[in-house]
């Protein structure tokens, strides 16, 4: 049942994506429970993942379009080739 | 028996009809915008080059992503190289006696009591994108395919040619650099 805190922390971070197994969460339980370090980690953990969601926004409300004029370079170079 | 319809080729129209379409797929797998628009150009390239060799059964679209697909495996390959390697700082005793256990200075201190209002903040989205930006580009691209543009852990094994247990030991330390990165620029500051 022992585990480090860099495992610890590993299964905090895949329990993120909601994807640790049933045993690792077991583990994590039992190791929050004896290391305060991992458990401010872990609970400033689901602030990242709070931080990471309104990046995501952020992310896809920027134009992931090509500009007018690198589309016009690019049609430029390619006539060359044609 | 019905004629199946064949697809042809025309290339002057590739950059109207399909590099906004080649450039969204690229720019989700690599984050980089100009790598990423490099990398659309090329494939435009290699088309032309592989012209002959288009035997008119996918449509032309299919045809130039599967191009393109081949050059982003390529631009994977590249990242693992010396290059790609780059340091990532550690949070935790590689080995010794005290292996596995938090590193001094990478222990997690607490935050303000005012976290919560703090990440509401539009200027959190600058620093944390610094901090993404610091990555070694392969745990950027790990890290933004699994947690930014939601891939199945399945999808980003098989593109990125990795084991799963492989990922996740990046997305930890890439997590774990990111949480100090911000300690630093953002919550204790």
């Amino acid at each position: 049942m022992k585990i480090s805190c860099d495992e610890a922390t590993k299964i905090c971070d895949q329990n993120q994506y909601k994807e640790a197994s049933f045993l690792d969460k077991l583990k994590l339980t039992f190791h929050l429970f004896l290391c305060k370090k991992c458990g401010q980690y872990s609970h400033q953990n689901n602030v990242m993942t709070k931080c990471y969601e309104k990046h995501k926004l952020f992310e896809i409300k920027k134009n992931n379009c090509l500009k007018d004029e690198e589309k016009k370079c690019m049609k430029e170079e390619l006539k060359t080739k044609i | 028996m019905n004629e199946i319809k064949k697809h042809i080729l025309n290339p002057e129209k590739w950059i109207d009809l399909h590099a906004d379409y080649l450039f969204n797929y690229t720019i989700t797998r690599i984050s980089d915008r100009d790598l990423a628009k490099d990398l659309v150009q090329d494939t435009f390239f290699a088309g032309l080059k592989a012209k002959e060799n288009f035997q008119g059964k996918a449509s032309e679209r299919t045809w130039l992503i599967s191009i393109l697909k081949r050059k982003i495996i390529d631009q994977y390959r590249k990242m693992n190289s010396a290059k790609g390697r780059a340091e990532i700082k550690m949070s935790f005793y590689a080995d010794g006696e005290h292996e596995g256990e938090w590193i001094e200075e990478r222990v997690p201190s607490s935050w303000e009591a005012e976290v919560e209002k703090n990440i509401e903040s539009s200027e959190l989205n600058a620093v944390l994108e610094k901090c993404i930006g610091n990555l070694p580009e392969k745990y950027r691209t790990v890290f933004k395919m699994k947690t930014i543009q939601d891939f199945d852990t399945e999808v980003i094994c098989k593109e990125l040619d990795i084991t799963a247990s492989n990922l996740w030991v990046i997305i930890h330390r890439a997590r774990t650099q990111l949480r100090k990165c911000m300690e630093d620029n953002w919550f204790k500051k």
